[in-house]
């Protein structure tokens, strides 16, 4: 049952990152943009942007529900990274959400900044975030650890961030490239071919670093073939994501963009596992599905539950997608 | 208690509060928003229902103060959001031994929260907030209303979850952390029901007023006739509903419940000391916790034990009979919020009342006077509401989860979170806060002073329903 849950956890996660992904990366892209652009770009996932985020908070429910150990250690072991994120979420929604309150440049500009730096920022932090989880963290017999600000930002860390902004940014102009009109569609296109060179240099760099922080993680592979696909999948979708910008499909290319961060994070998951939240290499401690999860109960009714509600929640997304955006933009809007 | 226990209780003190300052509006709101947008969609000239019957003028005129309120509503809500997050998140920062113990019970409320209610309060938002030229106006009308079930059923399971540390039920204790062991019981928490209602009646007190409120005032400066119009009707009648059913039965049952589950919270909420048969009523008075009296000026006799237990000699047990180390920290902090939110409970009932004879009169819209104290009296609504949670959360104390966890034992390890890093993340919150308030004023005001017609001006195909498919065909 744990099990379940641990992929369940996974999949919101991921879910959020894909969904949310393009919208942070249009927003890092954002600073490239001149004033028109980024009205027409700010429109495109103004009326979205919040309904993705909300991945993120029930994602963080479901961790808390069914592995309240890791959610407390993490949290709170973490505590600066943390806090950091909610200052940079707060920015960004309000960056967003106030910009067409005033038709005052300085205003615009100011909101545009905030919103640009926050989305840059969070992009780097998340993948700051889980460079720490496949690194390890300082668990101690309580279940607790502190990592100072300058110890969350570590070498393999500070790598996995800059990883994390590229591949969002590459999906936030893969989206523009799917949704914008013309000629933004055209930068964007520039953009998104570019950063999928980015894209494939630092997937394979990061790979011999990350043998170097834990080694676990092959050798999960190597023990259990079959999780294999996962890596394969992410790698499977580089390839398809290449050939489909060549043929000028965008929208395939976006889905394969979204398949390469899901296939990057279910990668992870699955050599974590069964931790969910490891110490260090070869120390003990490390939270596991096992010694982290809630009582069977609560896992058995929560399943139910959530197999109700998780479909209900992409009903609502496909009627409200439907019903925002039922014809293409057709001309960008006169500034 | 030690400093870094302090400062973390101040810093959710502080985020939680000015959380729901937004929650309140967004709530009130919702339901208002939805009945503007049904008597809109549903309404008719020849409609059976009075509430129903309108002209096509006055539907217009319902669905222009709809369009209105959703402008407000978008702001108050975008702030709500970015601020709810930082909660979700602080449990695990700053109350990390909380959230280990109390994460398999409460963590099934918070995970169905986010699942069943802000997936579809956002996502339905963003198709009302795009307008009804956009989405037509069935989608519009429906979006209202699933906005609404979102935004309450969101209030629903954060009640529940606070219920259940006001009273924890439904639980067994395995390895010194709560496990769940009964869904419903969690659900059906006998504390949580009256809160709910309690909580959302005070909720709608506050769109109510706040919808009359702006009707006066531009009854008051002569702009927006029909549009103020609507509001004070609307405002008035919920105001009238919703402060009676604030007080009785929601306000009284959930008394009750607190006098029974939480003796050492009532006694400090009714500054009683020696318990009592046939115990009084104090309507004004200072507690004194050093000497352990209450000096009160005005009370009436035997009321207290009445209202608890409706029985005019019943026994009500009083802070001297309970161990000094579970005293509430500040018995005058709950005391005075208590009564500050009952005063002005009565306060705001007598505008409601009076405000609804003139309207039944029909003189309201010219009596100057009504309409001021209108236009003044939602300010009071947000303090009760706020004042009834720091009862709540303070008379809780000193537990976080009352009878099980201590709110010392609660906060996150010292050795993780230090009391300087504590201080210095409250330090940013506050700042980042008063940022975010201060715009929020500004930006409210500045659609106010708007008025319902620039509304409606910034959104040019509004006025013409939906010509889409014509004025295309007309142009080829
Ligand atoms: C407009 C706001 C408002 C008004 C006018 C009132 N209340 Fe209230 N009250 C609330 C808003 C509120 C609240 C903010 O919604 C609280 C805090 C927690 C909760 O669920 O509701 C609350 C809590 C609360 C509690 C629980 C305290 C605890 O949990 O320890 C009691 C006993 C009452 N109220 C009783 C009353 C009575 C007898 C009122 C009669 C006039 C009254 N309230 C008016
Ligand atoms: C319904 C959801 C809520 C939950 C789950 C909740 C939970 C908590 C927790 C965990 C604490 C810290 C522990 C403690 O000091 O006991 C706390 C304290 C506090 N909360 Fe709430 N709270 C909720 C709603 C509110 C609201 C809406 C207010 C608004 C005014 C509020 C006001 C406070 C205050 C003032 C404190 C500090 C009390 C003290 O430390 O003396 N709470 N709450
Ligand atoms: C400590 C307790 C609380 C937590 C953890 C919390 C959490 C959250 C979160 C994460 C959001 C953002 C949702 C989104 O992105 O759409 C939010 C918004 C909201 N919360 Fe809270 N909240 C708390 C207290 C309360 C209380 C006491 C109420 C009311 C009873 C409430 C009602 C709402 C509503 C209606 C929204 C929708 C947005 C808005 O109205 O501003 N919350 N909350």
């Amino acid at each position: 049952m744990a099990t379940v849950f641990f992929i369940i956890v996974a999949f919101m996660i991921t879910s959020y990152v894909v969904l949310d992904g393009f919208d942070l990366g249009v927003g890092a892209l954002s600073r490239l943009l001149d004033r028109g652009e980024r009205d027409e770009a700010t429109e495109l996932i103004g009326p979205i942007w919040d309904g993705n985020e909300v991945w993120l908070i029930a994602g963080g429910g479901v961790l808390f529900l069914a592995f309240p150990r890791a959610y407390a250690s993490a949290f709170s072991g973490l505590y600066f990274g943390m806090i950091l994120v909610l200052w940079l979420l707060i920015g960004r929604g309000l960056g967003i959400e106030l910009r067409r309150q005033f038709e005052n440049p300085l205003w615009r500009t100011a909101c545009d900044t905030v919103f640009w730096l926050s989305s840059a920022a969070l992009a780097m932090v998340f993948g700051v975030a889980l460079g720490n989880v496949v690194r390890g963290v300082p668990l101690g017999p309580d279940g607790y650890f502190h990592l100072a600000l300058f110890d969350i930002l570590n070498w393999y860390a500070l790598l996995i961030g800059l990883f994390g902004l590229v591949v969002l940014t590459a999906h936030g102009a893969s989206f523009l490239a799917w949704r914008a009109a013309d000629p933004l569609a055209q930068r964007a296109r520039g953009w998104a071919r570019r950063l999928w060179w980015g894209k494939l240099v630092l997937a394979l760099g990061c790979a011999g670093p990350t043998y170097a922080v834990r080694s676990e993680l092959f050798t999960h592979f190597a023990d259990h073939p079959w999780r294999l696909a996962f890596p394969v999948l992410a790698l499977g979708a580089l390839g398809a994501e290449s050939a489909w910008q060549r043929a000028g499909r965008w929208s395939q290319a976006f889905a394969a963009s979204g398949a390469f961060i899901a296939g990057l994070l279910t990668t992870m998951a699955a050599g974590l596992y069964p931790y969910i939240l490891p110490a260090h290499e070869h120390r003990p401690y490390g939270l596991t599905v096992a010694n982290a999860a809630t009582g069977h109960h609560a896992l058995g009714i929560a399943l139910v539950w959530w197999s109700i509600a998780i479909p209900l929640a992409v009903i609502y997304f496909i009627v409200v997608y439907r019903l925002l955006f039922r014809a293409r933009p057709a001309t960008p809007r006169l500034p | 208690m030690s400093n870094h226990v302090t400062v973390d209780r101040l810093q959710f003190a502080l985020t939680v509060t000015f959380h729901y300052l937004f929650p309140i509006l967004t709530m009130g709101l919702a339901l208002l928003l939805a009945y503007l947008k049904t008597v809109a969609y549903l309404g008719g000239e020849r409609r059976r229902l009075p509430l129903l019957r309108k002209t096509a003028q006055e539907r217009a005129t319902y669905d222009d103060a709809a369009l209105f309120w959703a402008r407000i509503f978008a702001v108050n809500f975008a702030v709500g959001v970015v601020t709810g997050v930082v909660l979700e998140f602080q449990f695990g920062t700053n109350w990390a031994q909380f959230s280990n113990f109390s994460g398999g019970v409460i963590g099934q409320t918070l995970a169905m929260e986010g699942t069943f209610a802000f997936f579809l309060e956002s996502t339905f938002l963003a198709a009302f907030i795009a307008g009804r030229h956009r989405i037509g106006p069935r989608w519009h009308w429906i979006a209202a209303l699933l906005v609404f079930a979102g935004s309450w059923v969101s209030g629903f399971f954060i009640i529940v979850t606070n219920a259940w540390m006001q009273h924890p039920v439904a639980y067994a204790l395995h390895g010194g952390r709560a496990q769940l062991n009964s869904f419903w019981g969690l659900l059906g928490n006998p504390w949580a029901f009256w809160q709910y209602t309690h909580n959302m009646s005070g909720a709608v007190v506050t769109g109510a007023f706040v919808l009359a409120g702006t009707g006066a005032l531009y009854t008051l400066l002569g702009r927006h006739e029909a549009f103020s119009r609507v509001c004070l009707k609307v405002g008035v009648v919920a105001a009238l509903i919703f402060t009676t059913l604030q007080i009785f039965p929601t306000g009284d049952q959930h008394a009750r419940r607190v006098a029974r589950y939480q003796p050492s919270a009532f006694a400090a909420m009714e500054g009683l000391f020696p318990s009592a048969r046939g115990a009084p009523l104090t309507i004004i008075g200072n507690p004194d916790t050093e000497r352990r009296t209450l000096e009160s000026t005005i009370e009436m006799p035997k009321v207290l034990s009445f209202l608890t237990s409706r029985r005019w000699n019943a026994q009500v047990r009083g802070l001297d009979d309970i161990p000094t180390d579970r005293w509430p920290d500040s018995v005058p902090l709950v005391y005075y919020a208590y009564h500050i939110m009952v005063g002005l409970g009565t306060i705001l009932w007598a505008i409601a009342v009076i405000g609804a004879f003139l309207l039944w009169r029909g003189t309201l819209f010219r009596s100057t006077r009504m309409l001021w104290a209108l236009m003044l009296a939602w300010p009071l609504t947000y303090i009760a509401n706020i004042a009834g949670w720091t009862v709540a959360e303070t008379g809780r104390q000193p537990w976080v989860v009352f009878g099980l966890q201590r709110t010392a034992a609660g906060a996150s390890p010292a050795s993780s979170v230090p009391a300087g890093t504590g201080l210095f993340t409250l330090l940013g919150f506050a700042g980042l806060y008063l940022l975010i308030g201060m715009l929020y004023v500004l930006l409210t005001v500045r659609i106010v002073a708007r008025g319902p017609t620039a509304a409606e001006a910034s959104e040019p195909s509004a006025a013409e329903p939906a010509p889409a498919e014509p004025t295309s065909a007309a142009r080829t």
